[in-house]
């Protein structure tokens, strides 16, 4: 359990940030600038807040009401940057070691033979960090900051330096150690895909300010629709399950209660939970069921909102059959002229071929 | 003919104790005041940072003088060390005094751009794994501080080595106690027919000077690579 309660400011620019969350990840998301990795720093106690009060599992890193500031080497939160910060002068495994060797023993939870052989850095461990890769080098910092047994993993951007290949590899090793270790992870990212396929809950940041939190597919989905962001920022999150794969076409089903939804390539094995972002562009809506049409994936449900009067485009929220939301970027002119408006009934229509089936592959 | 005398041997080996001494004793001070100045912030910062520098803006003389006036045995610090047993004034320790003081400038700014250079997020790192401010900077800081140490030192060493002014003004200079090289240059080219014996001393001082800037390009190279974790 993570409470978090505080109020910090930095210049002109000032955070107010509450949430609490049991999740084993929470995702950190905003746009750069929104405060998040500052929000990290809070917990980490490289920053002190103005007021509030962090705990986590019962633990009281921060309350300024009771006058309790621990400081940053009490704290055992483990860091993992986006440049991974090693130390240079030290080996690799000195590095690996530095937090263990600070860590009382009754404190080390951590195995440290099985960690670096789920990590794959058994062999990296006689070199120096500036002969490693940007995926070893994360790697490694990961297994350093885990062997310091820490009450909790901050993560902030640690996949943003990497390739799609590497960054597929260590959401992979996370997701893991998140099931393996149980040790809860704050993770910062901008981007939607890895924060919504590993958090449990989110925590959405503007300009200093909470403006969404709670499942991913509730939080990530509400932002940016009554903004005027970027339309092609837009998402839904879908959760679904996988129905199946025809061999044939290879062609995926996902089952969502509005209907199936079509994905190129092989997803997973029958019945995977697994979480679709759908941009709004890739949506089109249509009034009635098309026919002689390419796209396969046809899901009705009912206009709820649609955002923004003047302007050529508009975002039209769906509300699907059997829950769930699905944002669809069109113009306001097929807007008019299908005379779209809140509670009317409509498919949304989305191309198989936009969503990437890559994130799901690693493991 | 380069055979060279007792008192040419005395005045080197002295130098090069009094450049030694003094570089090993300021090293602490200088590493404590660079991290200071580095990375703490604190009212009054610029006047330690003006008084850490005044030796370089100064003439010589006046800092050898000033040092007279503090450290003589009548002076106000001089008095106190005097009654402990502890005489600087005319005496080589002085001389390591004066040296220091002059060279304490340059090994400062070197250590502090060093430790300027790393990145505070590597310290906020170690303190995140469980190390406290003092294990930090033992195992962080300091290491990453190497190549400006090294430097440093050197450039204090080769600075104390030749230093001149300061301490002629405040231990004189007194064959066997106080007369370093530049020192017995200086009296040698009063003397008549002293310009060859002069010239031979010039070289010796150019010989070590140099001696000490390889060593420290060495030592640079090989802390360069450790810090960036290559080597």
């Amino acid at each position: 359990m993570i409470v978090v309660d505080v109020v910090v400011g930095r210049g002109a620019f000032w955070l107010e940030a509450e949430f609490q969350s049991e999740a084993g990840l929470i995702g950190l998301f905003g746009p750069s600038g929104s405060g998040k990795t500052t929000l990290i720093h809070l917990i980490a106690g490289i920053l002190r807040p103005a007021r509030g009060r962090i705990e986590i599992d019962g633990a009281t890193l921060f309350d300024s009401a009771r006058n309790i500031e621990m400081p940053v080497h009490r704290r055992r939160v483990g860091l993992v940057y986006q440049d991974s910060l090693l130390f240079p002068h030290l080996s690799v495994r000195q590095n690996l070691l530095f937090g263990h060797f600070f860590t009382p023993r009754a404190e080390r939870r951590i195995p440290y033979q099985s960690l670096i052989e789920t990590l794959g850095i058994s062999a990296l461990l006689d070199r120096r960090p500036g002969t490693l890769s940007g995926g070893e080098r994360q790697r490694v910092a990961l297994a350093r900051a885990l062997l310091a047994s820490p009450r909790i993993l901050l993560m902030d951007e640690p996949l943003a330096s990497l390739d799609f290949d590497r960054k597929l590899e260590i959401i992979g090793l996370i997701e893991r150690l998140r099931d393996e270790y149980r040790i809860p992870i704050v993770y910062v990212s901008h981007a939607i895909e890895e924060v919504s396929r590993l958090a449990g809950y989110v925590v959405v940041l503007r300009a200093g300010k909470v403006v969404g939190a709670g499942p991913p597919s509730e939080a990530l989905s509400q932002m940016n629709r009554a903004t005027h962001a970027d339309r092609f920022d837009v998402v839904s999150i879908v959760d679904c399950q996988v129905a199946g794969f025809d061999a044939q076409f290879e062609i995926t089903t996902l089952r969502h209660p509005a209907g199936a939804i079509l994905v190129g390539g092989h997803v997973g094995p029958a019945g995977k939970f697994v979480r679709v972002v759908i941009g709004a562009t890739d949506v089109a809506i249509a009034t009635s069921p098309p026919a002689d049409l390419s796209i396969r994936t046809m899901l009705p449900g009912e206009v709820a909102t649609i955002h923004s009067e003047t302007g050529a485009v508009c975002i039209v929220d769906v509300a699907l059959q059997g829950g769930g939301r699905l944002a669809a970027s069109v113009t306001r002119l097929a807007v008019s002229e299908l005379e779209l408006a809140p509670g009317a009934r409509v498919y949304a229509l989305i191309k198989a071929v936009a969503i990437d089936e890559r994130p799901f592959h690693s493991r | 003919m380069f055979s060279l005398s007792q008192d040419e041997w005395i005045a080197i080996g002295l130098s090069l104790r009094i450049a030694t001494v003094a570089t090993l004793v300021s090293l602490p001070v200088g590493i404590a005041t660079a991290l200071l100045l580095a990375r703490a912030r604190f009212p009054g910062k610029s006047l330690i940072e003006g008084l850490v520098h005044l030796p370089l803006v100064l003439p010589p003389v006046v800092t050898g003088f000033s040092l007279l006036l503090l450290f003589g045995r009548r002076g106000p610090i001089g008095s106190i060390l005097a009654d402990m047993g502890i005489v600087l004034a005319f005496r080589w320790t002085g001389a390591v005094l004066a040296a220091a003081v002059m060279a304490f400038p340059l090994m400062v700014r070197a250590i502090r751009l060093s430790i300027e250079a790393i990145d505070p997020r590597l310290e906020a790192a170690a303190g995140t794994l469980g190390a406290n401010r003092f294990w930090t900077f033992l195992l962080v800081t300091l290491p990453l501080a190497t190549p400006g140490i090294s430097v440093g030192a050197v450039l204090a060493f080769a600075k104390a080595l030749g230093e001149f002014g300061a301490t002629i003004t405040f231990v004189s200079n007194i064959p066997g106690e106080t007369q370093t090289i530049s020192a017995a240059i200086y009296s040698l080219m009063q003397t008549p027919g002293g310009d060859f014996p002069a010239l031979r001393l010039t070289i010796i001082a150019t010989a070590i000077a140099l001696a000490a800037l390889v060593v420290s390009e060495l030592l640079q190279r090989r802390a360069v690579a450790r810090v960036s974790g290559l080597a």
